[in-house]
């Protein structure tokens, strides 16, 4: 058996054991180097994956090789391949950066407990996406979740506890609405195999039960999403999760959910009666609501980490919308934009924690004449910024052309979508430029200098601004350079359109 | 040199350039300011040495790499471009050299910052005069006005910060909203968005849509202070005097005037935008800008404010010519982007001149100041007249050939526009230039000081900037036929009408 062949199953197996190895490694910084190498090596199979994707192939595994739909079935397609880029390039950046801010934010003793979660959170965030079987996709879900609570409750914050038992409320009716889902598609067609289950819902007369069954998937998804107005469970959650974390998360978290939520509504309910139309014409509203909602509530919100929350869950919605208008180029927009968003919303947010080892307090006023000391995060913020915004010569330009476009070829009706993208673009600017001039501001002088001088130590080199700064640099090559992702993003497209399980 | 290779160098030159100003920077003031003039004469030179070839009817292109599958990041250069090229890589050497005397007459601090942006907003500036497609030109429209936020906010304090963001935010929304929308539909209907000579819409669309096509285009290009989208650029008039010339007269403003002739020429192309009666309103739009920027100029009592609805007024003459959709115009709206350039730098160089001699901001103040500053006075009745449109000034040229479109159009509202603002910008300038020659000082209204500053003329690199740039002004009025030539090219059917 070729090498390659076992790279769907190493992607989720590496992690899952690693996890509770990890655990017994004491020593201060052995943790963090055992995850991060962990994280890397995750990385390196996605890359191989994708590769093997570009060339064509579709990889499938057979655990313990009892055949499909017998067994479970490991199965990695182009969607699968970008969105599980997405998942361990944001674990390997995130980890690789997060040694001294974790160090500032989680006692020595819990490290290696906090490391064994996050390598949990990816096993789980990866196996979701490699898996074939609507079952394991529900318990690998369990685990990136309990892994997630977790980690963001480790913060040495206590207004976490509050974010995370919110957080785990929601999260858990959203997994028992997805298995019941589950349940009932499963109790009409005898199967947990995603491809045997696109097959035999086609052939169902009675089609109450599954139509249910959608909805429920969808809802419970949705919520997992944050979807606009299921989000409610998320701007905490991300302000007051440690620092790398909410990189980690903001990067790849919803959008593994999205992932699994497009996998079942286009192959398995594509060709369901009038299911697909049902599906636009509720997520579409759902969508455009949440972008503009939510971007205008992150200009109102004052504290960093919770504006760019909020952003989040407009982004969310360009995604949905994208998927919502159900057409080849619409899908390709919306992969491409989990790809550029996940890079542009991981730099902020490593931005973020760069200015947290020298800000206590992140709220945009207390962050005032920032530039002065930190020249360099500041400036890295400003470009990703502009990506976020959708600057031509930028990754969030990109998605958002092809958005647009997409959007174009739906006709006279797009121009209230239009509208919509080009305004709550418009309140990015808003938003994004506020946190810029706050950075730049000159500093009032009802300080003493000497005082301003003690409170302000100058910028430091560390592996976090490194990362900040190589992902700033990914944001503006694939602003120039969009091949990759886009290539993907168009296979994926393909693949959900037709239903090729 | 081959034209691809100079067309790579002229967009590396000055990016190299800023890099070097940032490293020059940390050493010595005078390595610094060596960088900027060496940088801007090299890339005047390799710019010049293109335009024998255009004039020849070459039209050399480069394609930096695909974006996407039918999306380029490309060059070509092509008459109008080249002009524009010339025309800003020319002036930038003149405006650096002023820039030093400014910076360094009025002790202005970040100094370095100030010149590395200067040179970003260089490169911008000639990738959007070469850019080959839409999509390019809208990179480095975006480059352009970020580039030069930074310049704009130059002071940093409260209400500069406040004035930057009104410019930034106008521009930026403007473009997003708009303009990106445009280009995007464009791409969506056309399958591309190259510039072609004829334009690449022709019977894509139903009239209305290219109605609103237009409109788009238009509002969208802020840069180009049609009303009313015009409030960025009294805003930004907090900027330093070089970049008031900067953005005036060699890279902002004009950029913004020249994307909406080159897409109305190449995107729209002039004769199918004419056959449609759905484009005719953007004649009265800039005939209304025209009139109602020249009366807010005459109630200003701020030189620089003047100056700056002074601009808004003579961009709309661009606009005005462009569209009027007929050959002599268009040629008009070209030959006006240059010979608005010489006159109004000059007059930006002159009004800084006196802030830095005098601290004079208000017009009052100028009683008397050509007695002190003949040469600044002198060079600024120069300007004036140019911005009037009197013989022997650039402005006469430009002026002549769009009453000349006007005509050939049969236009009235163009023409009772071209003559009603002659008429207004006299109204507001030749005042000045009485007050300045023919009154005595007076020493009741002096801003800073009670008593009368003792001052001669501004620093000698100022002096001398604006002493050239006026000259260019006169210059103009007798050498333009290479400019002529040059754009007679972007109208190929000019025999006929």
């Amino acid at each position: 058996m070729d090498f390659a062949q076992h790279l769907p199953a190493l992607q989720v197996i590496v992690p899952l054991l690693a996890a509770p190895l990890i655990v017994l490694l004491q020593p201060r910084g052995f943790a963090w180097a055992a995850t991060t190498a962990t994280a890397f090596f995750s990385f390196a199979v996605s890359i191989a994956i994708a590769v093997r994707i570009l060339a064509g192939d579709i990889l499938r595994y057979e655990m313990g090789g009892w055949f499909a739909p017998i067994g479970i079935e490991l199965r990695v397609d182009a969607f699968s391949a970008i969105v599980l880029l997405i998942i361990s390039g944001a674990a390997a950046i995130s980890l690789i950066a997060a040694r001294n801010s974790i160090n500032q934010q989680i006692e020595d003793h819990r490290q290696p407990l906090f490391f064994a979660a996050w390598l949990l959170a990816i096993a789980g965030l990866v196996g979701m996406v490699v898996t074939a079987d609507a079952f394991n996709i529900f318990v690998f879900m369990e685990i990136s979740s309990l892994a997630g609570y977790i980690l963001i409750a480790g913060g040495p914050d206590r207004r976490t506890l509050p974010a995370v038992f919110k957080y785990l409320i929601i999260g858990t009716i959203g997994a028992t609405f997805y298995l019941i889902g589950v349940g009932m598609i499963y109790m009409m067609t005898g199967t947990l195999n995603l491809e045997d289950m696109a097959q035999r819902v086609v052939g169902i007369e009675d089609q109450r039960p599954i139509l249910v069954a959608a909805a429920f998937v969808f809802i419970g998804l949705a919520l997992k999403a944050a979807l606009f107005p299921l989000h409610v469970w998320l701007p905490n959650a991300y302000t007051h999760a440690p620092h790398m974390v909410t990189v980690f998360l903001a990067a790849c978290g919803t959008k593994v959910a999205v992932y699994v939520l497009l996998r079942f509504q286009f192959s398995i309910f594509q060709s369901f009666g009038e299911h697909l139309l049902q599906f636009a014409l509720f997520l579409m509203p759902l969508a455009l609501l949440g972008i503009i909602v939510a971007s205008l509530v992150a200009m109102f919100e004052g504290h960093l980490k919770r504006m760019l929350a909020f952003s989040s869950v407009a982004q969310i919605g360009y995604i949905l919308m994208g998927a919502s208008l159900m057409s080849d180029s619409g899908i390709t927009a919306s992969t491409l934009h989990m790809f550029n968003h996940a890079l542009t919303k991981g730099a902020l947010f490593l931005a973020v924690a760069k200015f947290a080892t020298q800000y206590a307090d992140l709220r945009i006023d207390s962050l005032k004449s920032a530039a002065r000391s930190m020249p360099l995060t500041s400036f890295a913020f400003v470009i990703a910024g502009l990506s976020l915004i959708g600057v031509p010569g930028t990754a969030g330009f990109i998605s958002k052309w092809q958005l647009i476009m997409a959007i174009m070829e739906t006709g006279n009706m797009g121009f209230i979508m239009v509208a919509i993208v080009v305004i709550s673009s418009l309140i990015a600017v808003g938003y994004i430029w506020r946190v810029i001039e706050t950075l730049y501001a000159i500093p009032t002088d009802d300080l003493p200098d000497d005082a301003a001088d003690v409170s302000v130590k100058p910028e430091k080199i560390d592996m976090l601004l490194i990362a900040l700064i190589f992902t700033v640099a990914m944001n503006i090559y694939f602003g120039l350079v969009p091949g990759l992702p886009l290539t993907l993003a168009e296979l994926s497209s393909k693949i959900l359109l037709k239903v090729e399980f | 040199m081959s034209p691809q290779l100079a067309i790579m160098l002229a967009l590396v030159v000055p990016l190299v350039g800023a890099a070097l100003i940032a490293i020059t920077g940390r050493l010595h003031d005078n390595l610094r300011e060596t960088v900027t003039l060496i940088t801007a004469t090299l890339l005047a030179v390799i710019v010049w040495s293109l335009v024998p070839l255009i004039l020849d009817g070459e039209r050399p292109e480069v394609t930096l790499l695909q974006v996407m599958p039918g999306i380029d990041i490309g060059f070509r250069v092509e008459p109008l471009g080249m002009l524009f090229a010339t025309l800003a890589s020319s002036l930038w050497i003149i405006n650096s050299i002023y820039s030093i005397g400014y910076m360094r007459g009025n002790k202005e601090k970040n100094q370095t910052r100030f010149y590395i942006c200067f040179a970003l907003a260089i490169t911008a500036t000639m990738g959007l005069a070469f850019s080959a497609n839409l999509f390019t030109l809208f990179l480095f429209y975006e480059l352009l006005t970020l580039s030069t936020y930074p310049l704009v906010a130059h002071k940093g304090d409260a209400g500069t910060v406040k004035s930057a963001r009104v410019y930034l935010g106008v521009l930026l929304s403007t473009s997003i909203a708009l303009l990106l929308t445009a280009i995007i539909w464009t791409y969506h209907v056309a399958g591309s968005g190259d510039f072609v000579l004829g334009g690449i819409l022709r019977g894509l669309m139903d009239p209305a849509s290219v109605g609103l096509l237009l409109a788009l285009f238009v509002f969208g290009v802020g840069k180009a202070a049609i009303m009313p989208v015009h409030r960025w650029l009294p805003a930004a008039m907090v900027a330093p005097t070089p970049v008031s010339a900067l953005l005036h007269a060699v890279a902002v403003v004009k950029a913004g005037v020249f994307t909406i002739t080159k897409v109305i020429v190449y995107i729209f192309g002039a004769d199918y935008l004419f056959s449609l009666p759905q484009s005719g309103w953007l004649v009265y739009l800039a005939a209304f800008t025209i009139i109602s920027a020249s009366l807010v100029a005459l109630r200003q009592t701020n030189l620089k404010r003047l100056l700056a609805y002074s601009t808004i007024a003579q961009l709309s003459y661009v606009i005005m010519a462009a569209a009027i959709l007929k050959p002599m115009a268009e040629i008009g709206a070209a030959v006006h982007m240059v010979a608005h350039a010489f006159g109004k730098i000059t007059l930006f160089f002159a009004a800084g001149a006196i802030y830095v001699a005098a601290k004079k901001t208000d017009i009052a103040q100028l009683r008397g100041i050509g007695r002190r500053m003949p040469w600044t006075m002198a060079a600024f009745s120069i300007g004036a007249l140019s911005m009037i449109g009197v013989p022997p000034t650039a402005g006469f040229v430009s002026k002549w050939y769009i009453l000349g479109g006007a005509l050939q159009a049969g236009h009235y509202v163009a023409i009772f526009t071209i003559i009603a603002s002659t008429v207004l910008n006299a109204a507001y300038f030749l005042p000045i230039v009485y007050m300045a020659w023919f009154e005595k000082e007076d020493t009741s209204i002096n801003t800073n000081t009670s008593v009368i500053k003792e001052h001669g003329e501004a620093p000698l690199l100022m002096v001398l900037a604006l002493t050239i740039t006026a000259a260019l002004t006169i210059g103009f009025f007798f050498f333009n036929g290479t400019v002529i030539e040059l754009e007679k090219q972007i109208v190929p059917r000019l025999d006929s009408s």
